[in-house]
């Protein structure tokens, strides 16, 4: 019986050895939970700034089949992208807390060549997004880039899970589904953003806690 | 039952190299600072239990100089993987016999 408990232990050692040397297994699930909650109040603020303008709503309309926009308002890009900006800010502010306290915690290194190799491997398909999604503003394709947002963010997470939590494989491969399917629904960006970057951020970053944090 | 404990490694027996092993098991060449603190052990302490373990042919040591600072990192070896897989066998089965 003892040699049980011993062997059991000696098993469990190993395995959480292997865990903490070859991955970054400080990401906390609440960030997750954070951002998503940001990005709900992000989509509703944009939500409320598109509905102030009626015109707006008419044009996304005519969006459907070319993901093309006739024109947008001046104020209205700028205050979307400052909304969008400072969501990503929050969020990445509130990441760094939380994840800065559970490797405390579990006296790990913040910056390891683990944490490096997850910040390169998210951010090439991230930025190579990002800018994909500037292209399409210049030319126009309004109702393409929350689509684009979506499966290159869900690329990015994909890309970085090998050196991190499993979860975010899972979260990676969602996000790249709800991008596809949101190719069907032009027009409906927003609400697939607010499914994307809130809900699904919520539902993972609680999975992650209660998996990983407690 | 005994011949199972036979197969448990000598060379496994302290945390610290069973923990050693584990690190060693899932990456290429580890540097003993990072070493050190994942094992979370003084230096002395991992010296000496590495030096058990390069004896035993299970890890692979290399130094060399970056600048001036000297850097020596860790690897194990054919041998040592075999012998360190076959210890994890040995603990399952000491696990199931005793269900």
């Amino acid at each position: 019986m003892e040699d049980k408990t011993a062997s059991l232990e000696a098993l469990k050692d190993i395995k959480s050895m292997m865990e903490r040397s070859s991955r970054f297994i400080s990401l906390s699930g609440l960030s997750g939970v954070f951002s998503g909650v940001f990005a709900l109040l992000g989509a509703a603020a944009a939500y409320w700034r598109v509905n102030m303008a009626p015109w707006a709503i008419r044009d996304t309309h005519t969006q459907f089949g070319t993901g093309k926009i006739v024109r947008i308002d001046y104020d209205v890009a700028v205050f979307l992208t400052l909304d969008a900006l400072i969501v990503l800010m929050c969020s990445i502010a509130l990441a760094w807390f939380f994840t800065r306290k559970k490797a405390l915690k579990n006296n790990l290194p913040l910056w390891s060549k683990h944490s490096k190799h997850l910040l390169i491997n998210l951010s090439i398909p991230l930025v190579s997004g990002g800018l994909f999604c500037v292209i399409l503003f210049y030319h126009g394709l309004i109702g393409l880039i929350a689509p684009a947002t979506l499966v290159f963010y869900g690329l990015s997470l994909l890309n970085a899970g090998k050196f991190t939590l499993e979860e975010i494989n899972y979260l990676g491969l969602s996000e790249i589904i709800l991008g596809l399917l949101s190719l069907f629904f032009l027009g409906y960006g927003l609400i697939f953003w607010a499914l994307g970057f809130g809900l699904l951020h919520i539902v993972y970053g609680i999975l992650m806690y209660l998996r990983h944090d407690r | 039952m005994k011949g199972i404990i036979d197969q448990l490694d000598k060379a496994f027996e302290s945390r610290v190299r069973l923990g050693l092993m584990s690190v060693l098991a899932v990456n290429d060449w580890v540097e003993f600072g990072e070493l050190k603190q994942l094992l979370d052990v003084t230096d002395g302490n991992l010296a000496s239990h590495v030096a058990a373990l390069e004896k035993k042919g299970f890890i692979e040591v290399r130094k060399k100089f970056v600048g001036k600072k000297p850097n020596t990192s860790f690897s194990a070896t054919k041998q040592g993987k075999e012998a360190f897989a076959n210890h994890i066998n040995a603990l399952e089965q000491l696990l199931k016999s005793q269900g």
